[in-house]
């Protein structure tokens, strides 16, 4: 009985989910298409851009810069248990830029962004300022939907790229003024470890993140429903999604960017 | 004109509209009057193709709204929302001209913006105002704001929704002169929803009465207080009794 009940519910939640990746996956190629259709909407564009991107440095390259020192930290008292202190400039380096950097960049994003996003469109979804639009001759998709994720797509990396830059810098701290690191030695061991693909990856997951946690709050913010209530549903979920997503595809690109 | 061809629509369970015909003559000012919750405000939207119906067609110039592509389309008419729908990100003239600051009926920046106050001011509203946001503004200050962005770039074709809900009497009799004049004067054929009977004598040619998903009655203003349509006459007196049921 109660085994039948689980089992339902598991297909259940496995058929919603189904359904809910077609309609993303939908909502998402309708924007794209939006991309290269005029009219552009360039205001709106460069606003989005200085929303999402600029205005998301500070909080992205304090998170950056402590879980470096902290990196650095745990590797340093990690590698004293077997005489490997001195990889700590390298730990950091790839620890941040292939992994940490972006992902630190995603969640933050997911959670400053994303949760406006949502908010802001799901409110002017209940209060048909959406409607408004179309009948004032301005596709939504277009000039509210396309500049966001345009936006996360282009300032992604730029993020990711601050986040890399503070996250060492962090690390570089810590070792030199308390671990006993040499400056210019620390400097150079990051530099000629780190590889071009490890910078390219970690910009080509930028770029995927700024767009899942734009598109997300996008697709939850104009599909709410249901007054105040449905704002802060809508808003829940972009994010809870945004934050997930993001882990998720992450671990895919890792395997498919590292492991070839 | 306007031609509503058995238009049915409904949410879930709830059966809103059930077959509404109803035709709308050029440069008429149409009035639809009924309860609350019967469905008015989904009928308008049907008409811009923001609700599609469940069936049945409407066409606009012979046209159906469903089936052409919006943009174009939609640059010939104006709509007041009942609930306002201004853009909060904006200040009030940029609002009003928002039309005329992108698309097709683009301006340059200062004419848009004197067109904005001048539309203002055709509601009531000092130049004061054009700076402010909607936030900053009384219900019935945005109403007219609202009105104004409805007819800032002189459209064919206006849907109002609910135009004097929330003004004073003073200035509710403004706004049904603006709606006449805009009728009478620019020939814009003209579609609005009200309870207030002052308003549909200042405004309407024609009246209908929505009910129970249907137009229960249709004609001119001077026949409204004479229709012998027991529907029209409760709503028309204000009575409890009568055939719309009011629960107490
Ligand atoms: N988007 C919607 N989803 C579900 N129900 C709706 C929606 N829009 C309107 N309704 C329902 O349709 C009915 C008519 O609404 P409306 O047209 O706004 O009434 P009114 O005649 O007061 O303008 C109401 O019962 C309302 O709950
Ligand atoms: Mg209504």
């Amino acid at each position: 009985m109660s085994l039948f009940k689980i089992v339902a519910d598991i297909g259940r939640f496995f058929l919603q989910f189904l359904i809910s990746t077609g309609k993303v996956s939908i909502f998402a190629g309708q924007t794209f298409s939006y991309i290269t259709r005029p009219p552009f909407y360039f205001r709106e564009i460069i606003t989005n851009i200085f929303n999402i991107g600029y205005l998301s440095i500070p909080v992205v390259g304090l998170t950056a810069t402590f879980t470096g020192a902290a990196l650095a930290l745990q590797i340093y008292s990690g590698g004293s248990r077997f005489n490997a202190t001195e990889v700590v400039p390298q730990i950091v380096a790839i620890g941040m830029v292939r992994e940490l950097g972006p992902v630190l960049v995603g969640l933050m994003i997911s959670a400053r962004v994303t949760s406006s996003i949502a908010a802001e469109l799901a409110t002017m979804k209940v209060t048909e300022q959406i409607d408004a639009l179309v009948t004032l001759s301005t596709n939504p998709m277009k000039y509210l939907i396309m500049p966001r994720v345009l936006a996360g797509i282009l300032t992604g990396p730029i993020l990711v790229l601050v986040a890399d830059s503070l996250g060492v810098f962090g690390g570089f701290l810590v070792s030199t003024q308390s671990l006993g690191f040499n400056p210019t030695n620390y400097i150079l061991s990051t530099v000629h470890f780190l590889t071009a693909a490890d910078i390219l990856s970690s910009l080509v997951k930028g770029a995927a993140f700024g767009l899942i946690a734009t598109l997300m709050g996008c697709y939850f913010g104009v599909n709410s429903t249901h007054g105040a209530q449905g704002v802060g549903r809508a808003t829940k979920s972009s994010v809870q999604a945004a934050a997930v997503l993001i882990l998720a595809i992450n671990f895919l690109l890792t395997a498919l960017l590292f492991t070839a | 004109m306007i031609d509503f061809n058995n238009i049915k629509k409904s949410f879930n369970n709830n059966n809103v509209l059930c077959g509404v015909n109803l035709k709308v003559k050029l440069a008429q000012s149409m009035v639809i009057i009924g309860g609350s919750g019967t469905g008015k405000s989904v009928l308008i939207k049907t008409a811009l193709g923001l609700i599609k119906p469940d069936s049945g067609k409407i066409f606009v110039d012979g046209v159906d709204v469903n089936q052409t592509k919006n943009n174009q389309f939609l640059e010939r008419f104006g709509m007041l929302f009942q609930g306002g729908a201004l853009f909060d990100s904006l200040p009030v003239w940029k609002n009003v001209a928002f039309r005329l600051q992108r698309g097709n009926q683009k301006r340059p920046k200062d004419e848009a913006r004197e067109i904005a106050i001048q539309k203002l001011r055709r509601v009531g509203l000092g130049p004061s105002v054009a700076d402010k946001y909607p936030a900053e503004l009384s219900g019935g200050m945005q109403k007219r704001v609202s009105l104004a962005r409805a007819i800032a770039t002189d459209p064919e074709i206006i849907f109002f929704d609910e135009p004097t809900t929330g003004l004073d009497p003073i200035m509710s009799g403004v706004i049904n002169e603006l709606i006449r004049e805009i009728v009478v004067e620019l020939g814009v054929t003209a579609m609005t929803i009200t309870h207030d009977m002052t308003s549909v004598m200042a405004i309407a040619d024609q009246v209908a009465m929505l009910h129970d998903g249907k137009i229960q009655w249709c004609g001119s203003r001077s026949d409204l207080t004479n229709s012998g349509n027991a529907y029209v006459d409760q709503f028309v007196n204000g009575s409890v009794e009568g055939p719309i049921k009011t629960i107490r």
